[in-house]
């Protein structure tokens, strides 16, 4: 569906993108990853037409950037950071302005426009003043206004930033519906947003590529660990080291803080691949231990972004 | 070409949504009526020489008030990336903008018809010169508009972008009434680059090609001009 080949970005001396190589496919939920200033919204720029690579090409079905930018843009649904609109503009009026431009016929133009409203929820707004909405509800109109003309591809930069949780989740939950039938890249740093809604995650660091895959084959690559947290209650850290320290495979046990007083909290570190909460289980039991919390976690995907792009 | 006609629509009707447009006009009238009519029983002559002699100088700061937004409200509040990501080309936006300045330049002028209308009840009016300086001022317009327009795509500051398309209009007024500055030698082209000279040709009723190629050379420079700067910006 989109195939970027050494895609490069310059601003002046300074290389926003670097050489990326990258296929999307139809149908996929791409979410792309990276520290501020790693180049997600450069990317985004470039496929959508608003900056020119510096070198490299962009392909979209069997259009190139080069030639045929204005099928590719015809082809895409595309929201910038925090929705810049026409502030004097009204709701109806703007969205009646872009399907203009994107060539819908009088008709059609009523229907999408009623259709956008109840798929975003702008009903009550169609007559306020862009300029009067608060983010989130502009941060709708913006998606209104790309999803116009029905397109294949959307592109969201940042869909989610800077609103309140209900209004994420109400984001994210169109997301997700249009998703079904539509190609989607979306930008975020917010990596339990990207996990929920992305099949597949291209984490992006200083212009390059330092990951791709879906969320179990990334923790995959980076390796098995896991840890397991437990509590106790009447029991105290020296016993508790000495009789799980035995268990084969388990690692440092250290304590964390405790939630509440009269508690133990310990992460315990696994090495190997073997299952040992049973092993643990059993262990505990033998004793006058209480366990009031016990749960197995696997890397995270923050620790792994964390681990890719920190500063060398 | 249709992708421009759109835009033009959508910025005409921003000009007269705002206020903005009812100030700009206003002044243009209180100032194009108070010179004519002060000076106008002095002469004591059927014709409108002093409203056409003094255009060229309303326009100059008039008109970069009106197209001073057209890029860099939008460059500023981030719009611009919404809408060159549309389906349109560059050169769509550049000409829709220019044509909604021109015509909002034009649609300025139509009051100032009542002029002729009110000279021509009470003495003997020749429409020639007049219909004459109604196609210079449009020419002069669309010219000073293209060069607002340029203006406006250099700058995401639109007080810049007034600034720096008054000084070039006022350059271009006025360059061919301070020659007595330049070498004999180089007169001829600096009196062919003034628009002054060019508009005082055309409202004298005399329409010469030479005219029509200047303002036309000019706009096309000037709108290819915003055409390269906001590709340097991509």
């Amino acid at each position: 569906m989109i195939h970027m080949e050494k895609l490069t970005k310059y601003y002046g001396d300074l290389c926003a993108v670097d050489r990326i190589d990258l296929d999307i496919h139809k149908g996929e939920i791409t979410g792309l990853l990276g520290p501020n200033g790693a180049g997600k919204t450069t990317t985004m720029r470039m496929l959508t037409g608003y900056l020119l690579p510096t070198s490299g090409n962009i392909q979209v079905k069997d259009y190139s950037t080069e030639e045929d930018m204005l099928k590719i843009k015809r082809l895409i649904g595309y929201l910038p950071e925090s929705a810049p609109l026409y502030h004097s503009m009204l709701v109806y009026d703007y969205l009646d302005y872009v399907a203009r431009i994107r060539s819908l016929d009088r008709h059609a133009r009523m229907k999408r426009i009623h259709e956008l409203a109840d798929l975003c929820g702008l009903n009550g707004i169609m007559h306020k003043g862009i300029g009067e909405l608060s983010k989130g509800l502009k941060q709708r109109v913006g998606l209104a206004h790309a999803m116009m003309d029905d397109p294949e591809i959307l592109v969201l930069d940042e869909p989610t930033s800077g609103l309140d949780p209900n209004q994420i989740v109400d984001i994210r939950d169109i997301i997700r519906r249009i998703g079904k039938e539509k190609t989607i890249i979306l930008s975020t740093h917010i990596l339990s947003e990207a996990e929920a809604t992305c099949d597949r995650i291209v984490i992006i660091d200083k212009g390059k590529i330092v990951a791709d895959g879906s969320t179990e084959t990334l923790k995959k690559a980076s390796g098995q660990e896991k840890t397991i947290r437990i509590s106790l209650v009447d029991a105290d850290l020296p016993s508790v080291q000495a009789r799980l320290g035995a268990i084969e495979g388990v690692g440092a046990i250290e304590q964390t803080d405790a939630l509440q007083p009269g508690e133990l909290r310990l992460k315990i570190a696994v090495t190997g691949d073997d299952d040992l909460r049973q092993a643990i289980y059993r262990s505990i039991r033998e004793t006058d231990w209480v366990l009031v919390e016990f749960s197995q976690e696997g890397k995270s995907l923050e620790k792994i972004f964390r681990e890719l792009t920190k500063e060398a | 070409m249709s992708q421009a006609l759109k835009i033009f629509k959508k910025e005409l009707k921003d000009y007269f949504v705002s206020p903005i447009a009812y100030i700009v006009i206003c002044i243009f009238l209180l100032i194009t009526g108070w010179f004519f009519f002060t000076t106008f029983f002095l002469y004591d002559q059927a014709n409108l020489r002093s409203f056409f002699n003094l255009l060229p100088i309303t326009f100059s700061f008039v008109i970069p008030a009106v197209t001073m937004r057209l890029f860099s409200e939008e460059l500023h509040a981030g719009s611009y990336e919404m809408l060159l990501t549309l389906p349109v080309r560059l050169s769509d936006v550049i000409v829709g903008k220019f044509l909604a300045g021109v015509t909002f330049v034009a649609i300025m002028l139509i009051p100032t018809l009542s002029y002729a209308v009110w000279t021509s009840v009470i003495g003997d009016l020749d429409w020639g010169p007049v219909i004459g300086g109604y196609l210079g001022a449009i020419l002069l317009g669309a010219t000073f508009s293209a060069i607002g327009v340029f203006a406006s795509s250099m700058t995401r500051n639109q007080i810049i972008a007034f600034i720096v398309a008054m000084v070039i209009c006022f350059a271009l007024t006025l360059i061919d009434k301070m020659l007595f500055f330049f070498p004999t030698g180089l007169l001829e082209v600096i009196n062919y680059l003034g628009a002054g000279f060019h508009f005082e040709n055309i409202s004298k009723g005399i329409i010469d090609t030479r005219d029509i190629v200047y303002f036309f050379s000019v706009i096309f420079l000037a709108l290819y001009g915003s055409h390269l700067v906001l590709q340097e910006k991509r």
